[in-house]
């Protein structure tokens, strides 16, 4: 929560459970200016956040090679395994943008039922993602075989944390929704919540394309 | 063939043993005056629960004056031991782990932290903000940094400390070569402060692009704050990198991975890439903040605004870009080709351009200008003979064949000693010197701090001079002890005394604290030094709130504007019945809880105990879910209340 | 006292500290500055540049600064002009961007110069000899693999003669220094590294490890004898017929942490170089080619890239 750079606005609440507008002719989530600066703060975490998957990538472009003479990614990966996750992150992105649709134009129901919906794709990807790697473990492709596990490993495992962090984000604020209904507090959480949601999709792209793709190629 | 001795051993273990008694007794004392004088509320209220930009800044003020002791006694234990040749005073094991904490230390809990403490104190009163634009954020950032200080300095008495160098070099720093929880440690207490660092530049890059005062434009924004800003931008690119190396190397330890290994693939080179990713913006990061402090300090005590604004932005601007591009010349010698040995040696040269035009500006700040030689001055003037020094052997190393002669020698610490202690250090304490009444209320005593200024400097060029000359003799860095001989005894000698006047130096500036608290002088103008921003049109301390109405800003350096009578001064004093509520965040507990639960779980990887992993990892879920469903978390200070405040200190208008 | 001299008495220690470090820079112990070869000759005449260069800018900041300070100080009757608006002058500002990049600009230019010639032996008509160099914990083996001797802590080395020095680890990486012959080169497991040095006068000379290690560290010196051509087969010749063999049992056992005396072999493992680069991680450097015994034409200083990002194509083999 934050204070006020500009004393412009009337205050006439304490503050508490009531929301106070700054700017009402914005979209709901940009309403508050607590709001508009933790969309901004958001896009700069984000940004972080992507030059710390940069160098995960970086890692794991450097170590791809080093098999050790253990399994690769020709011979681990699963095309129709690993395209059903694309398919079904890509979908949840959908689902979420429609939420934020929904949201602006006030259906808190529609907003909450979209968000249920992205969240359990969200889930059943992380459920493919773990079976996915309890094979590979089975197999004796653990992270401890090579460099070039260790890195898949990690470089994949942090994305799923990181949708798995999100579905958990996402279910506070589908119950904060039950509760309060749309404000611009909730509004501003389902924007953030989706912004994140959408990069986890644009980090998957690269994901697929330099870890699956140019692995089993 | 021989094993290492160990003859220091009767000394340093005992060294050990006196460490604990003394925070045993430390430890017990804080408890028992705590309680004795009832202050554990207070404690609690005030300090561990704020929230408030002006005590967080003191906090990290505070917390890295400690550690500047603390890596000032590992410097001044291992400046003893290598007084003269053969001495065993510390045997090698204890010198590894003193110069790793020292080196530590100094840049991650020492040199951040001051910095931390200047953009905290600084920057919202310089904008004119009620706060930073996360306030709660800016706790958590605080107790993450002081969780993650204490996990590093805690090692030292429980189970080691670290030792391999603060650079942490893989395959040293792997299991099989370092097996004890020192590096583990290292690991821990690095990244749980490193999420703070982050959290730090989001905050002051959002607040600096949001929250300044209406006409304040960029153009119009003090100096100190630009570097601020350039700092924020280059934490947030460069910490990501060191996030992944730390982490990295910590599954690799823990488990199992290869990242870094010599078998199995790994590749200890890349988190050498990775750290120096890092590394070479994080030694901007500690700079430019230094920077914009003598830029404020040398135009406010030359009566003059800053020479060439423009040129001075735009080499911040440049200098925090290609500092993004040199991390390669701290390892020319590790077979890179020649073409991108050239290129990064060029590239590191070019950093001079830059900063050799800043020098010249800050000269012609003070050509026709009046120069007071206050404490804060003195400390910026003393900073430019020794950073052009500093600053052109710096040029000398980056010419990458003579830096084949140079590298890890002592020519290369006695650099980067003289850039960052007559860089950042020097800044700091001349940001110290000069926003101490604004913090406080009061001034920091001349006379000791003058005694301070002269042990501390004279000392330093005593201490670091020799030590170009030993790197040109061939002496190599992290060596605990040397053949008599080779003519290394009398540089090394003059260094530590040199090294021990420093220490007096610091001692001085302790006493100065403490004995300005009670005799001090104290400010009730707010404007001790004859200001020129922002932060000086408020009283000493500011208020809670900091304005009560937020001034219209019409020009750079307005309040001296206003001074000289070129704009209106009852722009900056508030009028009655223009004050309204102020909307202030609440007080939150949860900053130190969450940060104590990541303290657990990093005690729980140094040493692999799992339930404490988990215990922690709840704790930490726990406290992000319970934040997410809070939404009384701010409050207003009643118009009666700020217009009690304003009258009392007699600003208010009509 | 201290109001009138705040800067002047640090530079001062300054001046007569570097004056002292400059004027006494001949004397034998500045080992930099005293090289004995073509290689720590070239390092030290850019130094000597480069050192000139920056005194360029150095010196007049220095001198203006006491100028300045003395001038302008705030004191009753001061009669200095004083003028609070000047604070804008392109025409100073193009003078202080254009000396430095004026200067970075040579400096840049010898600097290019300087590392790409490091690159290639010191002397291009006389026949090199290579020395094979692994840093262990806390020591260094030397493998002449011409002459198929090898040596601990302790080199010899015939003088006028290119020594191409092949460095790799096998423990922590080190840095293999001898700074009377010229700059370092690191030790690094799983790479082959190369080194040109040369000595022109017979004398011993210091060797350091210089990168950290461990707790042996300070203590992993080593000696490089320069002898004569005909000096040098004599002692060869000598290491040949009166010093044990290393075997590959010998060989771990000296890998093991701790210290050694100065040690010399009459044989070693074949390959022995190789499969430690192999072992280590070479093989994703340098495929099935070998590390070692590459063309002489791309070394020093590396022709590694160490940003590793595709290593395949580098043409190591010959």
């Amino acid at each position: 929560m934050t204070t006020l750079a500009h004393n412009n606005v009337e205050h006439h609440h304490g503050a508490g459970d009531h929301v106070h507008v700054d700017y009402p002719e914005r979209p709901i989530e940009y309403q508050t200016q607590d709001g508009a600066l933790k969309i901004l703060g958001f896009w700069v975490f984000l940004a972080t956040d992507l030059i710390l998957f940069a160098c995960l990538f970086a890692t794991f472009i450097v170590l791809r090679t080093h098999t050790d003479g253990g399994p690769t990614g020709k011979e681990l990966f699963d095309v129709p395994i690993f395209t059903a996750e694309t398919l079904i992150l890509l979908t949840s992105s959908f689902t979420g943008g429609l939420a934020t649709f929904e949201m602006h134009r006030g259906h808190r129901n529609r907003v909450i039922g979209w968000l249920i919906i992205t969240a359990l794709l969200g889930l059943s990807f992380v459920g493919l993602e773990v079976n996915e790697f309890v094979h590979m473990a089975m197999e004796g492709a653990t992270m401890q075989r090579s460099a070039f596990l260790s890195a898949f490993f990690t470089l994949v495992g942090t994305h799923g944390c990181h949708v798995s962090l999100g579905i958990l984000w996402m279910t506070g604020i589908i119950i904060q929704l039950f509760q309060r209904g749309i404000t611009p507090i909730t509004a501003r959480k389902v924007y953030i919540v989706n912004m994140y949601w959408h990069f986890l999709d644009v980090v998957w792209v690269f994901l697929f394309t330099i870890v699956y793709l140019m692995g089993v190629m | 063939m021989n094993t290492v001795p160990h003859w220091g051993i009767f000394i340093t273990e005992p060294m050990i043993l006196g460490s604990d008694v003394m925070i045993v007794l430390t430890s017990v004392a804080i408890v028992f005056a705590l309680t004795k004088f009832k202050k554990w509320g207070w404690l609690w209220r005030e300090w561990l629960t704020t929230v408030d930009h002006k005590k967080i800044g003191i906090m990290y003020m505070i917390a890295a004056l400690l550690m500047l002791f603390r890596g000032g006694v590992d410097a001044e234990l291992m400046r003893t031991q290598l007084a003269l040749p053969n001495l065993s005073f510390l045997d090698a094991e204890h010198y590894d782990e003193i110069f790793t904490t020292h080196g530590t230390i100094m840049i991650l809990f020492m040199a951040m932290p001051f910095v931390f403490a200047l953009f905290n104190i600084v920057v919202p009163l310089q904008i004119g903000a009620r706060d930073v634009a996360f306030p709660y954020l800016n706790a958590i950032s605080f107790w993450l940094f002081f969780f993650g200080a204490f996990l590093m300095n805690i090692s030292f008495v429980i189970g080691g400390s670290p030792d391999a160098g603060w650079t942490s070099y893989p395959p040293l720093s792997e299991l099989g070569f370092s097996n004890g929880p020192g590096q583990n440690y290292y690991l821990l207490a690095l990244q749980i402060s490193g999420i703070g660092s982050i959290a730090t530049g989001i905050n002051f890059l959002v607040t600096i692009l949001k929250m300044r005062a209406p006409g304040m434009t960029l153009w119009r924004m003090p100096l100190f704050t630009w570097s601020v800003l350039a700092t924020s931008i280059l934490i947030l690119f460069a910490f990501p990198a060191l996030t992944i190396a730390l982490a990295l190397l910590l599954l690799d330890r823990t488990l199992g991975t290869h990242f870094f290994t010599m078998l199995h693939g790994g590749n200890p080179m890349m988190f050498i890439n990775l750290f120096w990713i890092w590394g070479h913006p994080e030694v901007y990061i500690v700079i430019l903040p230094a920077f914009g402090v003598f830029s404020e300090v040398i135009s406010t005590f030359s009566r003059k605004a800053t020479f060439g604004y423009g040129s001075m932005v735009f080499a911040l601007v440049a200098i925090s870009i290609v500092g993004f591009l040199t991390w390669v010349h701290h390892f020319f010698t590790m077979g890179a080709g020649a073409d991108v040995n050239t290129f990064f040696a060029i590239a590191t040269m070019v950093i001079a351009i830059p900063t050799g035009v800043k020098v010249f500006n800050w000269l012609f700040t003070m050509y026709r200008g009046r120069i007071r030689m206050t404490l804060p001055m003195m400390w910026a003037v003393a900073f430019i003979p020794c950073f052009a020094i500093g600053g052109a052997t710096g040029v000398m190393l980056a010419v990458a064949p003579a830096d084949y002669q140079y590298h890890n020698s002592y020519f290369l610490i006695a650099h980067f000693h003289q850039v960052l202690i007559g860089g950042t250090v020097f800044g700091m304490i001349a940001g110290m010197y000069y926003w101490w009444p604004k913090m406080f209320g009061f001034l920091l005593d001349e006379r000791l701090g003058k005694w301070a200024f002269w042990f501390f400097n004279i000392g330093f060029y005593v201490c670091f001079l020799p030590q170009y000359a030993l790197g040109l003799m061939g002496m190599t860095r992290r060596i605990y002890t040397y053949p008599a001989g080779l003519g290394w005894t009398v540089p090394n000698f003059i260094s530590t005394i040199g090294a021990y006047l420093m220490g007096i130096g610091f001692l001085f500036i302790v006493w100065q604290v403490i004995y300005s608290v009670k005799y001090g002088e104290r400010d009730v103008t707010g404007d001790p030094w004859d200001g020129r921003t922002l932060e000086w049109s408020l009283p000493s301390p500011a208020p809670h709130y900091n304005f009560a109405t937020i001034p219209t800003i019409e020009g750079r350096d307005a309040w001296w504007m206003a001074k000289q009578g070129q704009l209106d001064k009852n722009a900056f004093l508030p009028k009655k019945s223009d004050i309204k509520p102020i909307h202030m965040p609440k007080n939150s507990g949860r900053p130190f809880i969450l940060s104590i639960c990541f303290f657990i779980i990093g005690i729980g990887l140094v040493f692999g105990v799992v339930p404490f992993d988990v215990i922690g990892g709840l704790g930490v879920a726990f406290c992000m879910f319970r934040r997410s469903f809070e939404y009384d978390t701010d409050y207003y200070i009643p118009v009666d209340e700020v217009i009690h405040t304003e009258s009392a200190l007699g600003r208010l208008q009509g | 006292m201290f109001r009138r001299l705040p800067a002047h008495l640090g530079k001062i220690s300054a001046i007569v500290a570097a004056a002292t470090v400059l004027l006494t820079g001949c004397s034998p112990e500045y080992a930099v500055l005293n090289p004995v070869g073509p290689v720590g000759k070239t390092e030290e005449h850019l130094i000597i540049l480069s050192a000139i260069l920056v005194a360029i800018v150095v010196i007049p900041v220095l001198i203006l600064l006491a100028i300045i300070v003395y001038r302008y100080r705030d004191k009753p009757g001061n009669r200095a002009p004083y003028s609070p608006e000047w604070v804008d002058s392109k025409t100073l500002e193009y003078v202080w961007w254009g000396i430095p990049i004026i200067i970075i600009a040579i400096l840049g230019a010898f600097t290019a110069k300087t590392t790409f010639s490091l690159t290639k032996p010191p002397e291009a008509n006389v026949k090199p000899i290579t020395i094979q160099v692994i840093s262990l914990n806390w020591k260094w083996l030397f493998e002449y693999p011409d002459q198929k001797i090898a040596t601990v802590n302790y080199c010899e080395i015939p003088t006028g003669v290119p020594v191409q020095f092949e460095l790799t680890s096998d423990a922590p990486m080190n840095s293999f220094w001898i700074p009377q012959l010229g700059g370092q080169e690191y030790t690094m497991p799983g790479m082959a590294m190369r080194l040109w040095l040369q000595a022109d006068k017979p004398g011993k000379y210091n060797g350091y490890g210089a990168n950290f290690t461990g707790a042996g560290f300070a203590h992993m010196n080593f000696q490089a004898v320069a002898v004569s051509q005909s000096d040098f087969n004599a002692w060869v010749k000598h290491v040949k017929t009166s010093s044990p063999v290393l075997t590959k049992a010998g060989y771990n056992e000296l890998k093991k942490d701790g210290l050694a005396k100065e040690a010399s072999y009459s044989a070693y493992p074949p390959g022995l170089f190789n499969g430690v680069v192999m072992q280590n991680g070479g093989q994703y450097m340098y495929g099935s080619q070998t590390p070692s015994n590459s063309n002489s034409t791309k070394n020093s200083s590396g022709n590694m890239s160490n940003m590793n990002m595709d290593m395949s194509n580098m043409n190591m083999g010959h």
